[in-house]
């Protein structure tokens, strides 16, 4: 049976993320032919609306309200229930990101919904969504779906293909107005710590380091192979209880599972706790002095050297690649 | 200040993983207090010490949880509390169990309520603000940081590794990332009090709820392992033949560059 889908956008440095074009295609899946709508939500953002139809939403709500140009939960719930309640749709998706994880529990609350957060997949059976997300931190997964009710789910970054852009489609983009009222947690200052804008959990690319990196400065030729690959750098535990780098970084059980296309794990021994939280990246390259290391057992491919020689020789090599390429 | 810390049991992080009959085997596992609720427990007992009160963990689960309920009271919580719903809730999800904390705490005045962010199981991270939501407050997730001057609270939240700083003010809920404190091991004396502190158990009745009031609106269907990754190729001879090698294979076998 076709459905109603509203698929939220999410905005970051005045760009639609990635993620809100791979939320639209599990939106079409779970619409079963039926309708995609698309949802933005902050201060100006009309004029991003035509990538979601680009990316195959039908329509698009826009809610702009000048309370709304920082997220907020308060202010968010407001203007995406607004939304929900003059489309009634059967289903809302969000992306598993900062903003969705902190506002999807609260929708689903609003609308006494069951939520299925984190997915990683999703099919149809017999007319029912079934979705399928990591539980334990990726050791184990989980088929899940909701039982009664309006479908909430949150697809997790990098996991679920978006559709072909067709730069041909258009559809309906119409504002929603609502009165925005009683934001009681109120952003005072965002300070940035993140280089260069590429994010963990969205990144095609991480390069890791482990206790072998040593130190602080350790971390910098993991830096500079990262740059070139247009990657981002994590941490396992180790390096992070030994002050080498921020918590925000920490890859595994405790800290963030990530799902690159390619995952480099530098002088990381490979505990079960890191383990979890990165063996379902798509490829994963493990470079460590000790060839016993448990990180080589789920590595695709293996070197065993010093990661300060083998690091810096990579990044020269990926370099000529890129000339060669270009 | 009247604190209340929402806890889970969970698996501990260095256990492996088994499935039989589509379940989770727990036999001979080790469990521990979710390693995010440990920082909510240390934070509210940080908390009290500066500003007096009293501080509750709170647990749904089933009587196994009186251990991890224990530790936090021997840590330095005042009070725990085990809502047991192992006679109730056969399939229970994130909507069961807040509404069971919600319906516990809705006449309790806690000032303060503090959850870990994700439970390492589960790994939904939705009770905290589902909670929140129903008794009518407002939440931060994912906090590194707290100070709290009379009504008003400072708050810094982890988004993505950029920090957000707010201000809100009490009540509230609000989640622990990693980073807001070091948890402290429980004291030998710790422990010894832990014995004599008030453990109350709870079941739905008490609440004056029954199945039917908190009923999971989702359904697990099949739980699996992971396909095993093989073990893949170490690279040999000469380092910088190695590492061309390497660059050719992501290149070339595994397109991932």
């Amino acid at each position: 049976m076709s459905k109603k889908v509203l698929v939220l956008g999410e905005i970051r440095d005045g760009v639609l993320r990635n993620v809100s074009f791979e939320a639209i295609a599990a939106g079409k899946k779970v619409a079963q032919g039926g309708e995609v709508v698309g949802v933005l939500i902050g201060e100006s953002i009309s004029g991003l609306a035509d990538q979601l139809i680009h990316y195959g939403a039908d329509r698009v709500a826009t809610v702009e309200h000048e309370k709304l140009a920082q997220y907020t939960s308060d202010g968010y719930s407001q203007a995406l229930l607004a939304v929900a309640d003059r489309e009634n749709p059967d289903a809302i998706i969000f992306g598993h990101t900062a903003l969705g994880k902190d506002l999807s529990p609260k929708i689903a609350s609003r609308l006494q919904a069951g939520l299925i957060s984190d997915a990683t997949a999703l099919e149809e059976e017999d007319g029912e969504m079934i979705f399928t997300r990591p539980i334990y931190s990726g050791k184990a997964f989980e088929k899940k779906k909701v039982s009664e009710g309006i479908l909430l789910a949150s697809v997790r970054p990098n996991n679920i293909a978006p559709l072909e852009k067709d730069e041909s489609r258009t559809g309906d983009i119409y504002p929603v107005n609502t009165d925005i009222k009683d934001i009681r947690t109120v952003i005072q200052e965002v300070v940035r710590k993140t280089a260069e804008g590429v994010d963990l959990s969205e990144a095609k690319v991480i390069v890791a380091g482990g206790r072998g990196v040593k130190s602080e400065d350790g971390f910098k030729p993991l830096q500079e192979l990262a740059d070139v690959l247009g990657g981002a750098v994590g941490a396992s535990r180790g390096a992070c209880d030994a002050d080498y780098c921020d918590y925000s970084l920490q890859i595994g059980q405790t800290g963030k599972v990530v799902t690159p296309d390619l995952y480099i794990a530098c002088g990381i021994s490979g505990a079960i706790q890191h383990l979890a939280g990165m063996s379902n990246s798509k490829i994963i390259v493990a470079i460590n002095k000790d060839p016993e290391a448990s990180i080589f057992g789920v590595a695709d491919y293996g070197i065993v050297g010093d990661l300060f020689e083998v690091v810096p020789m990579l990044t020269e090599e990926f370099k000529k690649l890129k000339v060669a390429s270009s | 200040m009247n604190i209340y810390v929402l806890l889970k049991r969970t698996f501990d992080t260095e256990e492996k993983i088994s499935v039989a009959n589509g379940q989770i085997q727990e036999d001979g596992a080790e469990f521990i207090i979710n390693p995010y609720d440990e920082y909510a427990v240390e934070e509210a007992i940080q908390i009290r010490d500066e500003k007096g009160g009293e501080v509750t963990v709170v647990s749904v689960g089933s009587e196994e949880a009186e251990k991890q309920l224990r530790t936090a009271l021997a840590m330095g919580a005042d009070k725990a509390v085990l809502i047991n719903t192992e006679d109730d809730v056969e399939n229970g999800d994130q909507y069961t169990t807040a509404k069971i904390l919600a319906e516990f705490l809705k006449d309790k005045k806690a000032d303060l309520i503090i959850a870990g962010n994700v439970a390492i199981d589960g790994g939904s991270g939705q009770v905290g603000p589902r909670v929140a939501d129903q008794l009518g407050i407002p939440y931060v997730t994912t906090i590194t940081d707290i100070k709290i001057e009379g009504e008003s609270v400072h708050i810094v939240r982890d988004v993505e590794g950029d920090s957000e700083k707010i201000e809100t003010s009490l009540p509230l809920l609000v989640t622990a990332q990693q980073g807001l404190n070091d948890p402290r091991y429980p004291s030998l004396p710790g422990i010894m009090k832990a014995k004599k502190k008030p453990l109350e158990e709870l079941e739905l009745d008490d609440l004056d709820l029954d199945e039917d009031d908190v009923e999971a609106k989702t359904e697990t269907i099949d739980v699996f392992l992971p396909p095993k990754k093989e073990a893949g190729r170490v690279l040999e001879g000469d380092l910088s033949d190695q590492v061309k090698e390497l660059v050719n294979l992501l290149h070339n076998e595994a397109k991932v560059i």
